[in-house]
């Protein structure tokens, strides 16, 4: 099915990721914070809270409620400048983020409080709500939440029948690739976020969807690998 | 039927603890199957067969018994409300509020006013986390002077350290009077320079929690008079 001409423009693999960059703790007045970088796709999250929510007929009383904004940075684009505030394409995002974080998270402990994740994309070139998951998800774990377990997520994506993972700008906007963003729990496997953007056949779909389940495994070894990182292992916590 | 992590090992939220039925799953951690999985970023800590997360993060949550530093924010006939550094602030009902009889109708400004501090204890917490505060008891009481620091509420214990000999190392050399909230602040009452010393050893230990012989190291930090010694 796939055909043999066809490579991609930055030269990676069909199943390869670009290269990340992973930190935790970036601000240090947050709850919980991390960045993200893959490629040249930058996102940080920040978690603050449970504190105090209004207006109040929003409170569940059994639960605290988990809130995600997802913005673009002004000057994050592709040179043109992003509208600031809220938009259409804000919104969606920021309810399938928080769609993709609720079912890891407990915050039965918290009831009528809400717990803020802001995410930002300092810069964009595609997959920027797979990053915001990511990045979210370790900024929760940093924060000390009761979480399940972790969560990442990717873009997969078909190119002329090609299938590939990871998929940059280009590949979306200019050479009209389909866009499935999957989000996959690290444990159970669970799928938590997926869209489709394209046409695509059952076959390339269930294909697709495996691929993003290698690539979300690799996305939690570096989440995991960045939390190791901001508690150095040796002394034991007691100082006994 | 083993462990597969060492005691005080930091572990991640999905990761797998133990296997088979030879543990039991208690803070921070849960079970799936015959599996035993970590739900909180932390250290591991092995009690016999229970397993649970030491947390390294995290906001306070009141429960019943903390003694804890709040501050006088709201004032209705016939109680105040305090912050206690959560997410709503807590109710101090006249009735808890003193020794004495506080008649109706008094002006309470003349027990508590506004952006007072004051030691107080959790006297009840309801399923919606609706805290009552009482000021009744040993060793609380409305703080005048002093300063007041925020530390970390994972930071605590070490601050205290066993059997409380960190903070009474800190006592002793400063001369100044420490009050820690389960909040994480903590009160500092005596001279200036006194009260910055004892502040920044505070820190010293916040930032450095997993230090060897940290006791040591805090005491030589003491008697240099805070110069941060290489």
């Amino acid at each position: 099915m796939a055909s043999k001409k066809f490579s991609r423009s930055d030269g990676r693999a069909f199943d390869q990721l670009r290269p990340m960059e992973t930190r935790v703790g970036v601000i240090p007045r947050a709850d919980g914070s991390a960045l993200f970088r893959i490629g040249n796709t930058v996102a940080i999250a920040a978690v603050y809270g449970p504190r105090a929510f209004h207006p109040t007929f929003l409170r569940n009383p059994e639960r605290g409620v988990l809130r995600c904004n997802y913005n673009m940075m002004a000057f994050s684009g592709s040179g043109e400048r992003v509208r600031p505030g809220p938009s259409r394409r804000s919104r969606e995002i920021s309810l399938v983020t928080e769609k993709a974080l609720n079912s890891v998270i407990d915050l039965s402990e918290f009831p009528n409080t809400v717990v803020d994740v802001f995410i930002e994309l300092l810069q964009t070139d595609g997959g920027t709500r797979c990053a915001g998951i990511t990045a979210a998800s370790m900024a929760l774990a940093d924060a000390g939440f009761l979480m399940k377990e972790m969560v990442s997520a990717v873009s997969v994506g078909a190119l002329e029948d090609n299938l590939v993972v990871d998929l940059t700008s280009e590949e979306d906007c200019e050479l009209k690739a389909v866009d499935i963003p999957i989000a996959m729990t690290s444990r159970s496997k669970n799928i938590t976020l997926l869209q489709l953007d394209g046409m695509i056949s059952k076959d390339n779909f269930f294909a697709a969807v495996e691929l993003a389940k290698k690539a979300c495994s690799a996305l939690h070894d570096v989440q995991a690998k960045a939390l190791r990182e901001k508690y150095p292992q040796g002394a034991d916590e007691n100082g006994k | 039927m083993s462990l597969l992590i060492k005691e005080k090992q930091l572990v991640i939220p999905g990761e797998t603890l133990a296997k088979g039925m030879d543990f039991v799953p208690s803070d921070g951690t849960y079970r799936d199957g015959d599996e035993i999985v970590c739900g909180q970023l932390g250290l591991i800590s092995v009690h016999g067969r229970v397993l649970r997360i030491i947390p390294l993060a995290g906001r306070y949550i009141p429960r019943e018994e903390d003694v804890v530093i709040g501050r006088v924010v709201n004032m209705s006939l016939s109680s105040w409300q305090i912050d206690i550094g959560y997410a709503y602030e807590a109710n101090l009902s006249l009735r808890d509020a003193s020794s004495d009889f506080i008649e109706r109708g008094s002006d309470l400004a003349k027990y508590y006013d506004f952006g007072d501090i004051v030691t107080c204890k959790v006297i009840q917490v309801n399923r919606a986390k609706f805290v009552d505060l009482t000021v009744k008891g040993p060793g609380l009481k409305k703080l005048k002077g002093g300063r007041i620091i925020n530390i970390s509420i994972a930071k605590i214990p070490r601050v205290i350290g066993k059997q409380g000999s960190m903070v009474s190392l800190i006592k002793q050399v400063t001369g100044c009077e420490i009050t820690i909230g389960q909040n994480g602040r903590v009160w500092i009452s005596g001279e200036p320079e006194k009260e910055y010393l004892a502040e920044r050893s505070i820190y010293l230990v916040e930032r450095e929690p997993q230090h060897v012989g940290l006791t040591d190291k805090v005491k030589a930090f003491l008697e240099r008079g805070g110069v941060d010694g290489k």
